[in-house]
């Protein structure tokens, strides 16, 4: 892949700094272990944990995300989910457990509904991410927007946006053939309102359209 | 989340070699249970080699077996035709585990190096064998509703928490794996562990040993096969207790026969001595029912798990009767 020069300030600020030598001096260190008595070992590790304490590597970054490619810079601790909403300040996307368990967090990635709290931004290298910003063409909401606003399929709205990516998979995936069907796939996106039967029409809507999600 | 550095490899050889010399690294594949681990502090590895760019997706055909790369994503192993056809058990618990997004990034090797869900395990508060050995079972006299009434030691007495382990251990399957000292294979029966006194390994892998693959032999497990999932929701949650049933029928008789169980051992429950029992019986609920019994032999329950004594017999005789077509 060719890195293009980002018209991103954000990436301006994060691009790779003393980190990386940094990390170089520290994998001789390492090297240096290999080959040191074991008596001496505790205390270099011991000073090693220190340094690898206060260090901070960050790693480049190449993503499209909603259509848009962006050059960044993340540290591998980073995940997806807090890339989008802290450091691109795509908001869209919500952290509700952090831990895999509500869906609230659900994106698209190279076309795959997955979760952002779980994925760590580096290993999405190359990838094609799209969240519930990317989906209306201008002013003309997305189908399942449409759908999830007739049938009433939110309250609080909090779980919606990744229902709503969900929602489209669970179409695009030939897993909406039955309401039963529908409950099941949609199984891993929780909503404290219990908006449920409405978002199921709201589904059911849209896969009875046929118009392409 | 503490910080680690991050490296990615495209080869076996280097995926080996990167965790046998650095002892603070882990591999990486799909992260669903690691970076979860590692956001509660659980586990706290220096470095992740990130191991997605190995070449071991394929889902084939090879001689009478079918084969699965370690990488294979869960969802696209549930899908896949081949699977579905030959080995639709495995496409059912894959089904019963997790939710769809988590199966879109869970890989199958990953799948079998889950940790437990004990929650205890979780909380680093807490004692636990598992996570710090030495500490004590903080579930052994404590909330213990999920825990083991099989092959328990008083050091651990947690479950494994796959779905489609339990569906592998039913059909002999094997897993392959190559390490510093070369290939080997191990059978799905060897691959977990009982707790013991070393309740912190769950398997018999080696330091440095890649999952590369599974291979599940041929069998005439096609038409009468069910996973039964008991949980506390419909759907979307770990197994209070699960069983994988496989029958190959002659008519009423029971020409052969495999049974698995989840939720009730440190280990994916392999139940020979009761698939022994059913062989050349007629298909019938009180069949079904004896064998359920000798399935129970030296259970055992911790107090709030108690109720597993009877739920686990319970669903058994349901899987039985689904999977045999006489619910
Ligand atoms: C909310 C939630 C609900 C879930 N519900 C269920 C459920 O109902 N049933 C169920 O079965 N599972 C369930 N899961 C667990 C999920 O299936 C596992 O987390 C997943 O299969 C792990 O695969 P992974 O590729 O993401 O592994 P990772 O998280 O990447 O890795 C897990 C471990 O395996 C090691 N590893 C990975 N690949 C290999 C390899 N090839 N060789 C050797 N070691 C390797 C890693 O080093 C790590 O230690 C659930 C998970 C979550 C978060
Ligand atoms: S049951 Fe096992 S995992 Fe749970 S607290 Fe006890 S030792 Fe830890
Ligand atoms: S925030 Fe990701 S699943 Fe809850
Ligand atoms: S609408 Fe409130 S959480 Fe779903």
């Amino acid at each position: 892949m060719t890195r293009k020069k980002s018209p991103n300030p954000q990436s301006e600020e994060q691009q790779p700094n003393e980190g990386r030598r940094d990390f170089l001096k520290q994998s001789t260190l390492l090297t240096a272990l290999a080959v040191t008595p074991p008596s001496l070992l505790e205390a270099a590790e011991l000073r090693w944990d220190e340094k690898a304490a206060s260090y901070l590597e960050k790693m480049p970054l190449d993503l499209e995300i909603n259509g848009k490619a962006q050059q960044l810079s993340v540290e591998p601790r980073t995940t997806l989910l807090d890339l989008l909403r802290e450091q691109l300040g795509q908001t869209g996307t919500k952290k509700g457990c952090d831990h895999g368990q509500c869906g609230a967090c659900t994106v698209h990635v190279d076309g795959k509904r997955v979760l952002s709290c779980l994925s760590l931004a580096v290993m999405q290298d190359g990838k094609k991410v799209t969240t519930i910003e990317g989906l209306a063409n201008g002013d003309q909401l997305h189908p399942m927007q449409e759908a999830f606003i007739k049938h009433d399929g939110f309250q609080c709205g909090y779980c919606t946006p990744g229902q709503i990516m969900s929602g489209i998979a669970c179409i695009r995936e030939a897993h909406a053939n039955s309401e039963e069907e529908i409950r099941e796939y949609m199984s891993g996106n929780i909503c404290r309102c219990g908006a449920y039967p409405n978002i199921v029409k709201a589904i059911v809507d849209v896969k009875q359209g046929g118009q392409k999600v | 989340m503490i910080n680690f550095g991050y490296s990615r490899v495209s080869t076996i050889k280097a995926a080996v070699e990167a965790l046998s010399k650095d002892s603070n690294a882990q591999w990486i594949a799909g992260g669903t249970n690691l970076v979860d681990l590692m956001k509660k502090g659980v586990t706290t590895p220096e470095k992740l080699i990130d191991i997605n760019n190995l070449p071991l997706k394929e889902i084939k055909k090879t001689g009478n077996k079918l084969y699965i790369g370690a990488l294979a994503l869960n969802s696209e192993v549930a899908e896949n035709e081949l699977v579905r056809k030959e080995q639709p058990l495995l496409s059912l618990a894959l089904q019963a585990g997790a939710s769809q997004q988590i199966r879109n990034m869970a890989t199958i090797g990953g799948n079998m190096m889950q940790r437990t869900r004990c929650s205890y395990f979780y909380n680093t508060d807490m004692p636990c064998n598992k996570r710090e050995p030495g500490t004590g079972c903080g579930a052994l006299k404590g909330f213990n509703r999920m825990h083991a009434i099989f092959g328990t030691s008083e050091k651990c007495i947690a479950v494994h928490p796959s779905d489609m382990c339990i569906a592998l251990v039913a059909l002999d399957a094997a897993v392959l794996v190559t390490g510093p000292k070369g290939d080997r294979r191990i059978s799905f029966q060897n691959f977990h562990r009982l707790p013991g006194d070393t309740p912190q390994k769950d398997n018999t892998l080696e330091r440095g040993e890649l999952i590369t693959g599974i291979e599940i032999p041929d069998n005439s497990y096609q038409d009468h096969v069910h996973y039964l999932k008991v949980r506390d929701r419909t759907s979307y949650a770990f197994a209070l207790v699960s069983v994988a049933a496989a029958v190959n029928l002659q008519g009423d008789t029971i020409q052969d026969v495999r049974l698995g169980m989840g939720g009730v051992a440190h280990k994916p429950w392999r139940l020979t001595e009761t698939e022994n029992f059913l062989k050349g019986k007629k298909a019938s609920e009180a069949t079904f029912r004896q064998a359920a019994e000798l399935a129970l032999k030296g259970a055992h329950g911790f107090g709030h798990n108690n109720f597993k004594l009877k739920l686990a017999p319970n669903t058994l005789v349901e899987a039985l009767k689904i999977a045999a077509g006489k619910a």
